[in-house]
């Protein structure tokens, strides 16, 4: 505080006391210090709120897709076009027509017709003819049934539709919404548990479009991921952990691993283009090419994640079971690798969510394909949740912005689950040592 | 027909089948318990010896079977096929070479059906059958030739564990090392196209042309499409991207890492870190939805009600999301290194009298910037390689400007334009992907060096 050497009273030149200037500045300081304190809150606060903001918009927006609208029809099944020898060609969109002109015979000319016939899905002859199909004694009879309706009426019913903008400019015009009120007065409107959204592939129909295709191309490729990524993670981690010896070659491994954690995606991509379709002549948009891709570009991470772990056991560990005769590889096998498995699942499971969100290098790949079947194989052409909703995000209607989200949401589920499950791996077994 | 599955099950199931006779081989060898000590190793050595022996090679056989026959198999058809479709182009050969590949597998054909068609389809199947039929031979042949070996090798003098401890031993460096080739590979996969780019177009003219239009005449008569490769527009627009994402990852990133360490307790700690966190857990295609979907419309709404006028696939938009996705990024990556700052240098700020904020910002700061400056570098690699948030929220129009309400376009965004769908892989615009490929590669290769290396130094400086 004082500096005796100069001022042997503590005077500075000014003639004050040091503790003075400090006193005087004291206040001006701590207000300094709040200031920065607040910063930080609030950059915190801020990245916090980015999240939630992201969050609530994705939520707000997707919640609505796992319902769909519904309408019932009285379906009078035609024995005259439902004959018996052509069941499953039978002109089913017609049954649907005709029911529709019997609910509305107001309806005369063509073109209010085709409008007519635009309130319900093209779906629904589908769905009729599943019925038919399965039970082929309703023919004759007329039963109500609840078919989807079109994606338009789906979005008014939520009420996602501008009614205020000019009718011209309207997807749905005025003679659709008063058909609309008269079957919602006559309650044959209704809105149910969207299971279409899990169980259909992909479609240019929103309303028939669901996740279940890019959920399996998804398990497809993750399985081969895991497959091919977990053992040679392992494998490499303990070659370098345990056997290998500090080199040049060893130390050439380690700089590329490190360096592969951080090139980019897109770049893995365009290697399998490269190198699996085009050297290897394997099949494009094929689950086992996405995952060899993907496993290249997880492995630094389980071999980074797997190395950490692998030093973590101490080395007591390992002098006793040398100590006891085990060979060096028995030392491995019995009693480290056991030990750091637990924080090798971890990163492997880490490692396995981020494949699951990428899709970067699968667009290089040709897994952006428009597919409408479930693939069944590793080798069937297919698309993953997160192109999927690429692809959807990428649609002009306003029902792929509500599938887009839903599928988002199902996609985050997903992840929040594996990162839990990591989380809760490395709680509960967890070692001090 | 037998299928590769079957083989592959085959060979596994043969695999274990082997393990099992190896270990009631080296029991019947060993006679009775007595036998057993004077063995080398324990049973289940010699079982594991048998099935690698019964496994490996049938597997490597396998599988270097799979990679080359249809490549074989196809060139055997070409060549069986008239003269007349041999000596067409490549392009058109490829096409009818597709063709009979759909024609097998009982997909639609594109072009008509006809009779060579049909009969060069006939023939590959036929060479299908008679390829896997010869991979079952080979592969059962050489299982059993390698196990009766190995069968009969086994006495008490058998050295089973070490034997078996070295070829593990072999498979673990094996595995290790394809971190070596996966980069071999792709430097080599983006090099090779991008040599036969700069072929075509000189280097300089990649390099500092200032107009990027790829889109290339399909005829030679087209009117206005005579490509443009110049691509400082291209890298323009994703430094500007990158610069915006940084401006706000920096600041937000920094400000939280220096919160959490050096004022919040434990429990805010405890909560906060792993909460930030899930922002880097969110997939990129998220972002990139919310960055389209909310964020451009939100700006371009803003900007107009401020009278400015904004592209609807502003830089900013983009700018702005990526940033959020990196905040994490940059602050668990100072976090580590303002903990790494040894307590002593704190305690003597303290000692000499100096807040909380001005031993941050004299003291620590300065201790731990080289760390920071290495982990705004690998957050600035990621930034430059980032695709899908740019794919969907930038523009695809290579506008020179440093205006970031305008539309740019970045390197990545290209490489995903020009590759997905149908490419002809000869013409300069496929084959410009790769190019800007190098480019990203080399760029984020080097920020990468550079930050680990100032990382690594500066960790050790305080160890």
């Amino acid at each position: 505080m004082n500096n005796p050497s100069s001022q042997p009273n503590g005077l500075n030149p000014q003639g004050r006391r040091a503790i003075e200037i400090v006193n005087a500045g004291l206040a001006r300081r701590y207000r300094k210090e709040r200031r920065f304190r607040l910063y930080g809150i609030s950059a915190i606060l801020a990245s916090l709120l980015f999240l939630s903001f992201l969050f609530g918009s994705i939520i707000s927006k997707g919640y609505s897709a796992f319902q769909q609208t519904f309408i019932q029809l009285d379906i009078f099944f035609d024995p005259a076009i439902l004959s018996q020898e052509s069941l499953s060609t039978a002109n089913y969109p017609g049954i649907v027509k005709q029911s529709l002109r019997q609910m509305f015979p107001e309806v005369k000319s063509r073109q209010d017709k085709r409008m007519l016939y635009r309130l319900v899905s093209s779906g629904a002859s589908f769905q009729i003819r599943q019925m038919v199909l399965d039970s082929p004694e309703m023919i004759g009879q007329t039963l109500q049934v609840w078919v989807i309706a079109d994606d338009d009426i789906d979005m008014l019913e939520k009420g996602h539709f501008d009614l205020e903008a000019p009718e011209g400019e309207r997807r749905i015009k005025d003679i659709q919404l008063a058909w609309v009120d008269r079957l919602k007065k006559e309650s044959r409107i209704e809105k149910r548990f969207n299971r279409i959204l899990f169980t259909a592939g992909d479609s240019r129909e929103p309303e028939l479009a669901g996740i279940l295709g890019a959920v399996a191309g998804s398990f497809y490729t993750l399985l081969v991921t895991l497959l091919l990524s977990f053992p040679i993670g392992i494998a490499s981690a303990v070659y370098l952990e345990e056997f290998a010896t500090q080199n040049r070659w060893t130390d050439l491994i380690e700089v590329n691993i490190n360096n592969l954690a951080a090139v980019p995606s897109i770049v893995f991509g365009l290697l399998g283009l490269a190198v699996f379709l085009n050297f290897f002549g394997l099949p494009r948009s094929a689950p086992l090419v996405g995952g060899l891709v993907l496993t290249l570009m997880t492995l630094p991470t389980i071999i980074i994640a797997s190395r950490a772990s692998l030093q973590s056991v101490p080395p007591s560990i390992r002098e006793a079971a040398l100590g006891i005769g085990a060979s060096k590889m028995q030392m491995v096998t019995h009693h480290v690798l056991p030990l750091a498995l637990p924080g090798i699942l971890t990163g492997t499971i880490i490692g396995m969510a981020r494949a699951l969100g990428e899709s970067a290098p699968l667009l290089m790949i040709g897994m952006v394909a428009f597919i409408v079947d479930v693939p069944g194989g590793f080798t069937d052409p297919s698309t993953v949740l997160p192109v999927q909703i690429f692809l959807w995000a990428d649609s002009p209607e306003r029902a792929f912005v509500e599938r887009t989200s839903a599928a988002t949401i199902v996609l985050l589920a997903f992840l929040i689950i594996m990162n839990a499950s990591a989380v809760y791996l490395r709680k509960k077994f967890e070692r001090r040592w | 027909m037998i299928s590769p599955y079957m083989i592959f099950a085959a060979i596994l199931l043969l695999t274990s089948g082997a393990y099992v006779i190896g270990r009631k081989r080296a029991f019947a060898v060993a006679g009775d318990r007595a036998g057993l000590m004077q063995m080398h190793s324990r049973p289940t050595y010699y079982g594991l010896l048998t099935a690698m022996w019964c496994g490996i090679p049938a597997l490597v056989i396998f599988s270097a079977w799979s990679v080359f026959e249809s490549g074989i198999i196809t060139q055997l058809v070409i060549a069986g096929m008239p003269d007349s479709i041999r000596d067409l182009p490549p392009d058109r050969l490829n096409l009818i070479v597709n063709d009979i590949k759909n024609l097998v597998s009982g997909n639609i054909v594109s072009a008509e059906m006809n009779q060579t068609l049909r009969a060069a389809a006939d023939h590959y199947r036929q060479l299908q059958a008679i390829s896997s039929a010869a991979l079952t031979v080979v592969v059962l042949a050489l299982i059993m030739i390698a196990t009766t070996m190995i069968m009969r090798a086994i006495s008490p003098s058998l050295r089973a564990r070490n034997q078996v401890e070295t070829i593990i031993k072999w498979i673990l460096i094996a595995c290790s090392t394809i971190a070596i080739f996966t980069t071999i590979g792709i430097l080599l996969s983006v090099l090779f196209e991008a040599i036969r780019f700069f072929e075509k177009i000189s280097l300089t003219e990649f390099l500092f042309g200032l107009k990027w239009s790829p889109q290339m005449a399909i005829r030679e008569d087209q009117v206005g499409s005579s490509g443009a490769f110049g691509a400082i527009p291209v890298f323009a627009g994703t430094l500007m991207i990158s610069a915006i994402a940084m401006v706000v990852a920096v600041p937000i990133g920094l400000m939280s890492a220096i919160y959490l360490s050096e004022y919040a307790n434990r429990r805010f700690r405890a909560i906060a870190k792993p909460l930030m966190e899930i922002l880097a857990g969110i997939p990129t295609v998220v972002y990139g939805f919310f960055a389209a979907l909310t964020v451009a419309p939100m700006i371009r709404d803003t900007g107009l009600g401020l009278g400015l006028d904004v592209s609807s696939e502003s830089a900013l938009a983009a700018g702005l999301v990526m940033g959020i996705m990196i905040i994490p990024f940059v602050s668990s990556l100072s976090d580590d290194v303002i903990n790494a700052v040894p307590q002593a240098m704190r305690d003597g700020a303290y000692g000499l009298g100096a807040t909380q904020s001005e031993t941050v910002k004299q003291v620590v700061l300065p201790a731990a910037l080289p760390g920071i400056v290495g982990g705004v570098l690998l957050a600035v690699s990621r930034a430059i390689g980032e695709t899908m948030i740019v794919v969907m929220a930038a523009g695809l129009a290579a506008n020179l400007t440093a205006n970031p309400l305008k539309t740019v376009t970045t390197v990545t965004v290209q490489i995903v334009t020009l590759l997905v769908g149908d490419q002809e892989f000869d013409s300069p615009k496929t084959l410009a992907a790769f190019a800007l490929g190098l480019v990203l590669f080399i760029a984020t290769l080097i920020l990468n060096v550079i930050a680990l290396h100032v990382v690594r130094k500066y960790r050790e400086q305080y160890e």
